[in-house]
């Protein structure tokens, strides 16, 4: 038996009945990393010491007869701009090439009270602020099913941990999209939860009004688990909110029958790579098929969501990255003659080309009358796409749409056209900008690449979407399959 | 359009150093983000309250209760460079 292609889900029964110990599940994707990584990418830090010492204490609860949690024995991937006590966290910057953090993420401190074993820390864009893998100071990450191209991002060292079967599960984050894009161009399951539903305590803010944690899996009932474990309130995030309801595991299997889905006309008349848009049409049909029913709907702001998200994002990106100074931690130069050289030269050396572009337009946007204006201009904006949104979720229960307009692009293509890679996320920001929850799940592929759909949910209505994914996936039976590698 | 000055100006507010071919780069992106941007004076928002947060309602504070914190040692490990507890700069004029 290959360990590492068993599901999270079975990984956790075999450990439990004693089939598997949790020690040689940890190994076996030890292995795996060390056979692959080297090529992939995938990961920053690898905590070989630490997730062998956790392997071994759910082998001694299970020795002792003790009560195991709901990840036991898992390896788990946590990208790495989500803080780890004692284990460096890197956000993919120099800027925190030697970050230790003193404390867990509650995120961090769920998964270790459910006994899931972190592998180690994932690479992304540096600071998350991009959509290839390929800003981050740590290297460019590989997409395992062709590895000219790039995994998305920017938690693209997760996705393509978990795509080449090195972990079973993986953390992310998501911004404007940057658990969807990855996942599809990855061909797996990548949640994004409403605001508010997970913590963002120890998740390093990129643009705090957007970001969330969101799960990975192979398979909607794996990303499903993660999910359940991580949600919740929690004091030390004043924006997370404690939701009534049974579990989402229990909820998967009660099928789409009578379903109200939303096609969005606009977004479907878009631009966009016809492969996507015929594969994605081919999958609305499936829904039909499975007893859902599916109608048109208006959203007529897309043409507006770049620009809105670009304002809001950039103005949030500056101020966060202002924290970045060289007195207090992270990179600090080796020669300054004054405070403010200090603080010049550590952050010119510190900083990466894109972070720096987005911390120049936010300083433009916040710091000049034009761009204020446009600022004020940009959340008044927000308020209509929500509204877009809230009319929609009146009368259905989920939006379909494609994850991203196009395929997984080559490695270096998006140095050449910037554009085209941030338009990868245009079906993505819209849950963002408005806080809904959104999944993406793989729906099959084109020339060998895969292609995601995206569906959307309204806030804290996760169930609607899992079950819907779910249904897809049963049909389908992409959940654990792969290519490539 | 935003000028080479405009851009220096902007890199001394955010303390950073940009090279030549940097400050070509983010022009000319720049230039054309404004122009995207500028799209958005087609929507009418009059009298539209702006969304900054989501959740913001129903929502009570915590009672002030002190609780334990990070160890001060601890934090300053990260430091790179400290002495007595605290932040260690070398002698700069300003």
């Amino acid at each position: 038996m290959d360990i590492t292609r068993l599901t999270a889900m079975e990984i956790r029964e075999k450990v439990i009945n004693k089939e598997i110990s949790s020690k040689e599940v940890v190994k076996a994707h030890l292995n795996r990393i060390k056979e692959l990584d080297e090529e992939l990418n995938a990961f920053i830090t690898i905590t070989e010491e630490e997730a062998l010492k956790a392997a071994e204490r759910v082998d001694e609860k299970i020795k002792n007869g003790e009560s195991l949690g709901k990840l036991a024995g898992i390896p788990i991937g946590v990208k790495d701009n989500i803080i780890t006590k004692n284990v460096r966290t890197t956000c993919g910057s120099k800027m925190l090439e030697n970050y230790i953090p003193p404390y867990d993420a509650t995120v961090i401190e769920r998964i270790k009270a459910e006994d899931g074993i972190i592998l180690g820390k994932t690479n992304l864009d540096e600071f998350a602020g991009s959509y290839s893998t390929e800003s981050s100071y740590f290297g460019v990450t590989k997409n395992p099913i062709d590895t000219e191209r790039v995994p998305g991002g920017s938690s693209g060292g997760s996705t393509a941990a978990v795509k080449a079967h090195e972990v079973a599960l993986a953390l992310g984050s998501d911004t404007g999209g940057s658990n969807r894009q990855p996942a599809s161009y990855c061909g797996i399951v990548g949640i994004k939860p409403t605001y508010g539903l997970v913590s963002r305590y120890g998740l390093v803010p990129l643009a705090n009004s957007l970001d969330v944690v969101g799960t990975f899996g192979r398979n909607v009932k794996d990303a499903t688990l993660l999910l359940e474990v991580i949600r919740g309130y929690d004091e030390k995030d004043p924006t997370s909110m404690e939701i009534e309801g049974s579990s989402y595991l229990e909820k998967l299997k009660e099928g789409i029958k009578g379903m109200k889905i939303a096609l969005p006309r606009e977004y479907m008349n878009m631009d966009m790579d016809s492969r996507v848009k015929g594969k994605v049409m081919e999958t609305v049909k499936l829904f039909e098929i499975l007893g859902g029913h599916v109608e048109e709907v208006s959203l007529p702001h897309v043409e507006h969501y770049w620009a809105t998200y670009y304002l809001i994002v950039v103005s949030e990106i500056s101020s966060n990255m202002a924290r970045y100074d060289g007195v207090g931690y992270g990179y600090r130069t080796e020669d300054y003659d004054s405070l403010d050289e200090l603080y010049i030269k550590s952050r010119t050396e510190g900083f990466g080309e894109e972070i720096k572009r987005s911390i120049l337009a936010g300083t433009y946007i916040l710091g000049s009358k034009e761009g204020r204006e446009y600022y004020e201009k940009a959340f008044r904006v927000r308020t209509l796409i929500k509204e877009d949104f809230d009319k929609v979720f009146e009368k259905y229960d989920v939006i379909l749409t494609p994850t991203t307009p196009n395929l997984p692009f080559k490695i270096g293509d998006s140095i050449k056209n910037p554009f085209e890679m941030y338009g990868s996320g245009i079906f993505n920001i819209p849950a963002n900008l408005a806080g809904l929850c959104a999944i993406s799940v793989p729906c099959g592929y084109v020339d060998g690449l895969p292609v995601g759909l995206q569906i959307i949910g309204d806030r804290f209505k996760e169930a609607n979407i899992l079950k819907a994914a779910y249904a897809l996936e049963e049909e389908l039976a992409l959940g654990g399959e792969n290519n490539g590698l | 359009m935003i000028s080479k000055e405009e851009i220096l100006q902007l890199a001394g507010m955010c303390k950073l150093k940009l090279s030549d071919e940097e400050i070509e780069i983010f022009g000319a992106m720049f230039s054309n983000v404004l122009e995207q941007v500028k799209g958005l004076d087609m929507v009418n928002t009059e009298g539209i309250k702006p969304l900054y947060f989501l959740n913001s309602a129903n929502k009570s504070l915590r009672e002030d209760v002190a609780g334990d914190s990070l160890d001060r040692e601890e934090v300053l490990k990260n430091a790179p460079e400290e002495e007595y507890g605290y932040f260690k700069l070398k002698k700069v004029m300003d």
